[in-house]
């Protein structure tokens, strides 16, 4: 039996949890997912359109904070009470700590950012991403028990037409595991959030200042894409630290990635070479980006952008 | 006279325990570093694609690691006479240039056992197991090779301590600690009581370059070098692959970005 941890926002499931129960049915199953704290009874049965046999709710309220140490006693609880001996999770700020956690309470072996299925022809062998994104190792999980982080894109959600049973799931919480508190958050509402974006659209030094960014936030509305930038620009303030795309920011793994202005520095391709479309627009042909990329335009940015976006917005 | 003097000895020792029991005086703060290709290496394999090819590549101390070794001096600094900040590193004999470099930029001493970082639990493990007596326990959110991203969530759960990560704020008040963490699309702000481990990221400090004086002091600085705790294994490595070469990029004259639509919907099929 496979336990997928799925994780949620403002209520819904993230599609990143989908790649996860979409991962866990490729593996054969069955799944039961198991969700924490605040979600959406209507998002709960769904799962089993996409896989899910059973899932699991742990609704106390104190679980509507991510805490991680309280988040990994409830999966370990979880694990033994369903005797499943793989858990699958997806890769997230949340996702990632919990799965070590949990893997260390119960002796199993660990991998993330896997990117495949497992080979389970000889042991239990799975594809892991290493050195941002440039290359693979190979390895055996071989414990029992397995923790399997899956990296973005792993799998994709598909809709198997099952239908899934919600069961309360209900354990003691140990006030250990919340010694650390969650005073606040900041979060952007409402935006395409940049892990996980479908499409992104990202601007580099090109762009000139920050005043220019309408333009490429008008290209990225019509594309329901998230918008990135590159080191400089998150350097000198033109955009949030949290756009920061490359080797020491966020790394993306979108079906389509369009960079304007940026030039390509290998700390920046690292962060985005998991993307399945690489677009980038440049004045310089000579800009070392072009080579890593699968589309791309010489000319200036400020021309193309809103060209670009009109001709978005005919073909739809 | 010698009486006295014993006396006087006594009566400091004394002092020193209750300045330990009331204040951050001797905050012992660890770091743990790794020993990693430089970011713009290119990354090959030798031995039938089992072992990292290091032929012409750069290595540094983990650029992640870098600024929790950063933040690590400015609190030491801040705390005053008394603390300190120590260096584990988990890597063979080659990483220690590495090690003296954090020591030239501000460590006072050196942790190095002596076994091949192998994976995530097995490095997580070596440092628990020295870690123990730490008030702050940082490092980097990863290492840039192997990108694992869990040490520090795995030595917090083998001491039975909190961690944190990526964290890019971190602000001491006695013995409680105000974090910042980055989360998809925004922070989340932590408070957590010492002993925790934190795994940083820019912007919680500006690297540290070392100046000569540091570079002349680290030469002399203790460097301990312990073997490695037996423990079991739970992964093995079978061998490296390099991601298959890129296709040539289509150009797109700048005039016809219609044609570049097209070619994202019906060929890419990203659109």
């Amino acid at each position: 039996m496979i336990l997928v941890f799925v994780e949620s926002a403002e209520g819904k499931i993230k599609r990143t949890s989908l790649e996860a129960i979409a991962y866990a049915h490729g593996m054969g199953g069955p799944v039961t997912a198991i969700a924490l704290g605040n979600v959406d009874a209507t998002e709960l049965t769904s799962l089993g359109k996409y896989g899910a046999q059973k899932v699991l709710h742990a609704a106390d309220s104190k679980l509507n904070q991510g805490i991680i140490q309280a988040y990994a006693s409830v999966l370990t609880k979880a694990m033994q009470d369903e005797g499943a001996d793989i858990l699958v999770l997806a890769n997230s700020s949340l996702g990632t700590p919990v799965a070590a956690r949990v893997a260390t309470k119960i002796n199993a072996s660990l991998a993330t950012n896997v990117v495949a299925l497992p080979d389970t022809s000889s042991g239990f062998v799975v594809k892991r991403s290493i050195y941002t994104g440039k290359a693979f190792s190979v390895v055996d999980l071989t414990k029992p028990k397995k923790v399997i982080v899956i990296k973005k894109n792993a799998a994709e959600p598909k809709e198997v037409g099952g239908t899934a049973q919600v069961v309360p799931f209900t354990l003691a919480l140990n006030d250990a595991d919340f010694a650390a508190s969650i005073t606040s958050t900041e979060k952007a509402t409402g935006e395409i959030l940049l892990p996980e974006a479908q499409i992104v659209v990202s601007g580099g030094r090109g762009m000139k200042g920050p005043e220019h960014w309408g333009m490429l936030e008008d290209l990225a509305k019509t594309l329901h894409a998230a918008t990135g930038c590159s080191k400089p620009v998150s350097d000198m303030g033109w955009r949030p630290h949290h756009e920061h795309v490359g080797q020491t920011g966020v790394k993306v793994a979108p079906q389509l990635y369009i960079a304007i202005g940026i030039s390509g520095a290998i700390q920046h391709l690292a962060g985005v070479n998991s993307s399945k479309c690489i677009v980038v627009i440049n004045k310089d042909p000579d800009a070392p980006f072009f080579k890593a990329a699968d589309y791309g335009i010489v000319g200036d940015a400020f021309e193309i952008i809103p060209k670009l976006t009109e001709a978005i917005k005919q073909s739809k | 006279m010698f009486v006295i003097c014993e006396a006087d000895f006594e009566f400091y020792l004394s002092c020193l325990t209750f300045l330990r029991a009331i204040s951050l005086f001797t905050m012992k703060i660890l770091v743990c570093i790794s020993h990693v290709p430089d970011t713009t290496s290119k990354i090959n394999f030798v031995d039938n694609n089992t072992k990292f090819d290091v032929a012409g590549v750069q290595f540094i101390i983990g650029p992640y690691d870098d600024y929790a070794l950063a933040r690590a001096i400015e609190l030491k600094e801040a705390a005053g006479a008394g603390a300190s900040v120590t260096v584990l590193n988990v890597g063979l004999a080659d990483t220690e240039p590495t090690i003296r470099k954090a020591l030239a930029i501000g460590a006072d001493d050196a942790i190095r056992v002596n076994a091949e970082p192998t994976d995530s639990f097995f490095v997580a493990s070596q440092i628990a197991e020295l870690a123990k007596g730490y008030d702050l326990i940082l490092m980097g959110r990863e290492s840039i090779d192997f990108n694992g991203g869990v040490v520090h969530a795995i030595v917090g759960e083998l001491l039975g301590i909190p961690s944190v990560s990526p964290v890019m704020k971190l602000d001491l008040d006695g013995t409680k600690a105000k974090l910042a963490r980055e989360i998809e699309g925004g922070k989340e702000y932590v408070e957590v009581s010492l002993p925790f481990v934190a795994g940083c990221q820019e912007p919680i400090a500006e690297w540290k370059i070392p100046n000569m004086r540091g570079i002349m002091s680290a030469r002399t600085k203790p460097l301990k070098v312990v073997e490695p705790k037996n423990i079991d294994q739970t992964v093995a490595a079978k061998k490296f692959e390099l991601p298959p070469p890129k296709g040539a990029v289509k150009m797109v004259a700048a005039d016809n970005v219609g044609s570049l639509v097209a070619a994202l919907k019906n060929e890419a099929k990203v659109l």
